[in-house]
């Protein structure tokens, strides 16, 4: 009991803590590969202090909706942080699938995008109405690709199936394996809106999703929106890094194992920044009728990443 | 004298969830009154499934009724329909033998069918039609199979066909099975047969609508589960397989329908068709699973496509008796007329809302556990050793996830255009709050929803004895702890009342450590920012034809979208124009291809037919003779 509370408080602290370092090094990484110097790479808790410290404004058109979806969306990051295998194959919620997982990423943007057609503003229902349309057609190929790596493993469980993977050491030579995880990168792409499908770094209206669905938000609110966006990103790398190379995720609880699991998850999640921040540099933002393709194409791939399991078994 | 028939449909209900209840839990019985009509008289037989059904059925008419006692105020019209319509379709679950089903069905459809035809505007006659036409192709189908299977088994009577039956050649099974199925899945709304639906709800009154929606159309579901696992005998592989593709293109075409109309009562109905397919997608695993020996699998299937019928019945009898509060209130159904209502009509908003993430799946609601438990069934197909048959499951699982993320889009939209931000018209900026005893009714339904969520332990226990009934096999889906579903011991488990308190904590989270550290400076009221414009309008608002656009442009081969812009310029100058006119009519693939056809061709039938109608009396006399000596030659 006081295990798991431990381990939870660990969880939220290093999801929380560290997604805005890892927003803020890559975007360091950017400007540098873009010969820049580029802020510091802790600009974005300076953002957030900032932020935290304003008073927000809120339109008067709008209802409990708007108010509460800030809160909304850190609860279910916190839970799905809480679901995921962070720091070892043994979250505090050790019972989640990446279905709970989905959904409850699903719930935020459910809020998300009320919010964003609560303010009366074309902008937020442009937003709102391109968002739940990435997040519909991500849907299936992350169940299918997650799938995938559950057909090897014979568990959903989370954390089952990184402790079933990180044993086989043919993994990396799977194709099955190896296409689930191209499927997986390019939805990944689309849940943490980043280049090819959003830019994260505009305020154009023609080429935004999620920057157009939060633009009512100001203060704490906008606060909360922002860090929970940097933990979703977060998150996703995290599942990308534990659940594709299972190498390094400790089994048990022990405190030296937590400290080399951390360690370990650093390291991936630096190689997949660097990897992020050099795509993000090299390729420009798809138009948004192009983005169902590429998911499309992505589904393609991980629908024949389950074909192949079948066929190897 | 309305008021009595409801408080009388409410005890109806109340007794009906009570008897079904104790015949869910096995309380067994059977009475028959063999005297009473010919073909084997009436019989009624209470199983653990009849059982549900009935709870169902009586337990979603109580809040129903309890809503409808305000709804229908002092209008006489439609409460003897109501009353009939309810214990009809208590009765169709316990009904034993081809007679008492029969007119069990009959009555339930004749009653709907009056109510649905109850406005007696041109559009309620249009729906009517359409609807009787669809229930009696469909009582056709099924009461030709059920009298095909009681010539080959002699006897009329359920429970004693699963014998015979199964001492048949496969063909004449299938013929039978495809027969019943064909029928009860045109009442449960399955496509292509659905397009009574988006028809029927709009045009019925709204707790008439709940009732059809939330429960008529389960009876369908029922039909289809009771003919292929009990009545004919082991189930080839294929009829699961059909099954599950049904179920597949039900509910992705269901939800992209339903995302694309705007018509707050007719998405509703689109919407049902696509939860019938979820439920057909568990049936049809199930079933596949029987027919390979895969058993266990087979339980936990058909628990999660039982456990979401239960769901739907009361998420959705909440979002019919809303909806019929939004209609009544601003007086039209059109999304596009509404907005701004959560200020208006908070109860109603907050009942919606509810409604809307519990039919969206989302977690901590009960519409998430019976997906999850769907899920878990179907992934677990790669235990079969037979590809055709996993690529089927792999499609519907894709299926399943698509329509989860569809849906989500789907009551975003139906939830934010019609509740949040301005009004768009005047009707929706003086809309009133609905009265006491409605808000009652949804207040019901929504307790259920949250209730079905988090005790999702104790409605798993209760529904894995009605489905080891059907598949007599080793309990595969189990409670640990009394609060952690475990399917097929440690392949997935789920704690709902984890979750709930998760997310309950992590949602005050935040808000307590601002408190605490007296960051909350009370937000400024200010007006939504507009690019310097004067005044915020309505007309500046997204649309619902607009949210939905990315769906209709990238489902195009779906929706098939024609829009037409007519532009009346200035005759000197193109630029000034005078009138813009745009229409973007949806159309039907199910129509242009096969009703339209069929009519076209049911038509030059019938006109080749006349042909004989000549109207003299001695033609007629000649035919008579005609038929007579033509069976004494032939007898």
């Amino acid at each position: 009991m006081i295990a798991d509370a431990v381990m939870a408080l660990l969880h939220v602290i290093v999801v929380g803590a560290g997604a805005p370092l890892l927003v803020g090094s890559l975007r360091t990484l950017k400007a540098r590969l873009t010969g820049r110097r580029g802020a510091p790479v802790w600009q974005p808790y300076l953002d957030l202090r900032k932020l935290f410290g304003k008073t927000p404004v809120v339109s008067v058109t709008t209802s409990w909706v708007f108010r509460a979806t800030p809160y909304v969306l850190a609860a279910t990051t916190v839970v799905a942080a809480l679901a995921a295998p962070v720091l070892s194959s043994r979250p505090p919620l050790g019972f989640a699938g990446i279905i709970l997982v989905m959904y409850l990423f699903l719930l935020g943007t459910f809020f998300l995008a009320l919010a964003g057609l609560d303010a009366g503003s074309a902008f937020g229902g442009m937003g709102s109405s391109r968002a739940v349309a990435v997040a519909a057609l991500a849907e299936p190929t992350v169940i299918l690709a997650v799938f995938a790596l559950s057909l090897q493993a014979s568990t959903t469980n989370l954390g089952g199936v990184v402790e079933r993977l990180a044993g086989d050491p043919q993994l990396a030579l799977n194709p099955a394996h190896l296409l689930a995880f191209a499927a997986f990168f390019i939805v990944m792409l689309a849940e943490a809106g980043r280049l090819p499908v959003d830019n994260p770094a505009t305020h154009l209206e023609l080429t935004m999703i999620h920057e157009a669905m939060v633009l009512e938000y100001s203060g704490r609110y906008l606060a909360l929106v922002e860090w929970t966006s940097a933990m979703k990103l977060l998150l996703f790398l995290t599942l990308l890094a534990n659940l594709f190379f299972p190498w390094g995720v400790p089994h048990v609880r022990t405190p030296v194992a937590i400290l080399l699991g951390t360690a370990a998850l650093v390291g991936k999640l630096a190689v997949l920044t660097t990897a992020l921040a050099v795509l993000e540099t090299s390729i420009a933002k798809l138009r948004l009728f192009r983005v169902p393709e590429l998911l499309a194409g992505s589904f393609a791939l991980a629908l024949l990443s389950v074909t192949a399991v079948f066929l190897l078994r | 004298m309305a008021l009595a028939g409801y408080v009388l449909a409410i005890l109806l209900g109340a007794g009906g969830a009570a008897v079904g209840g104790a015949g869910m839990l096995g309380h067994v019985w059977h009475v028959s009154w063999p005297w009473l009509v010919p073909l084997g008289g009436l019989a009624l037989e209470m199983d653990r499934l009849g059982g549900l059904f009935v709870a169902l059925v009586g337990a979603t008419s109580v809040p129903v009724s309890i809503y409808a006692v305000g709804y229908a105020g002092r209008e006489r019209r439609g409460v003897l329909a109501y009353l009939v319509f309810v214990a009809a379709m208590l009765l169709v679950p316990v009904a034993a033998n081809t007679m008492t089903f029969a007119i069990a069905w009959e009555l339930m459809s004749l009653a709907s069918y009056l109510m649905v035809v109850q406005h007696r505007t041109r559009e309620s006659a249009h729906a009517g039609w359409v609807y009787a036409v669809m229930t009696h192709a469909a009582l056709a189908c099924w009461l030709a199979g059920m009298l095909l299977v009681g010539a080959w088994t002699g006897s009329a009577r359920f429970a004693d066909w699963a014998a015979p039956m199964s001492a048949l050649d496969a063909g004449a099974r299938s013929l039978a099975w495809a027969l019943l199925a064909a029928g009860f899945l045109v009442k449960a709304g399955a496509v292509p047969a659905h397009v009574w639906l988006p028809l029927a709800h709009p045009a019925a009154p709204s707790h008439v609508s709940a009732l059809m929606s939330g429960v008529m159309l389960k009876l369908g579901v029922y039909g289809v589960v009771r003919a292929s696992f009990t009545w004919l005998g082991p189930a080839p592989v294929w009829w699961g397989a059909t099954l599950l593709l049904l179920g597949a293109v039900a509910a992705v075409s269901g939800v992209l329908y339903a995302l694309a109309d705007r018509d707050l009562q007719r998405l509703l109905a689109y919407s049902s068709v696509e939860n019938v397919g979820i439920v057909l997608i568990g049936v049809g695993a199930a079933l596949a699973f029987q027919a390979s020996a895969a058993g266990p699998l087979a339980l936990v299937a058909l628990v999660a496509a039982l456990y979401h019928v239960v769901n739907h019945a009361a998420f959705k009898s909440l979002l019919f008796m809303a909806a019929g509060g939004v209609v009544r209130a601003t007086g039209t159904r059109d999304l596009e007329a509404m907005g701004g209502l959560v200020h208006r009509m908070p109860w109603t908003a907050a009942a919606f809302f509810l409604g809307a993430a519990a039919i969206a799946a989302l977690p901590p609601l009960n519409g998430f556990v019976s997906e999850w438990l769907m899920f878990q069934a179907l992934l677990q197909n790669v235990r079969l050793p037979m590809p055709a048959l996993n690529l089927v499951f792999t499609v519907a699982i894709a299926a399943l996830a698509l329509t989860g993320g569809l849906a989500v889009a789907c009551f975003v939209k139906a939830y934010g255009i019609a509740f949040l931000a301005l009004p768009r018209t005047e009707s929706a900026a003086s809309a009133r709050e609905m009265p006491g005893s409605m808000r009652l009714g949804m207040a019901v339904a929504a307790l259920a929803c949250v209730a079905l969520a988090v005790g999702a332990t104790g409605v798993v226990a209760t529904l894995a004895p009605i489905a080891e009934t059907l598949v007599p096999d080793a309990a595969s889906v189990s409670t640990r702890g009394g609060l952690t579903v475990d399917v097929s011991s440690g392949f997935a488990t789920l704690s709902m009342p984890a979750v709930a308190i998760a997310l309950v904590g992590a949602f005050l989270l935040p808000f307590l450590a601002l408190t605490l550290a007296r960051a909350r400076p009370s937000p400024r009221r200010y007006e939504t920012w507009g690019c310097g414009r004067l005044l915020q309008t309505a007309r500046m608002e997204y649309t619902a034809t607009a949210f939905a656009n990315p769906f209709t442009r990238v489902f195009d081969f779906v929706y098939r979208p024609v829009a037409r812009l007519d532009i009346d310029a200035h005759p000197d100058s193109r630029f000034f124009v005078q009138r813009i006119a745009y229409d973007n009519a949806p159309r039907f693939v199910v129509d242009e291809w096969l009703y339209r056809p069929a009519g076209r061709a049911l038509r030059a039938l019938a006109r080749r037919a006349a042909a004989i109608q000549s109207g003299s009396p001695n033609r007629y006399l000649a035919y008579v003779l005609a038929a007579l000596l033509l069976l004494l030659v032939l007898t």
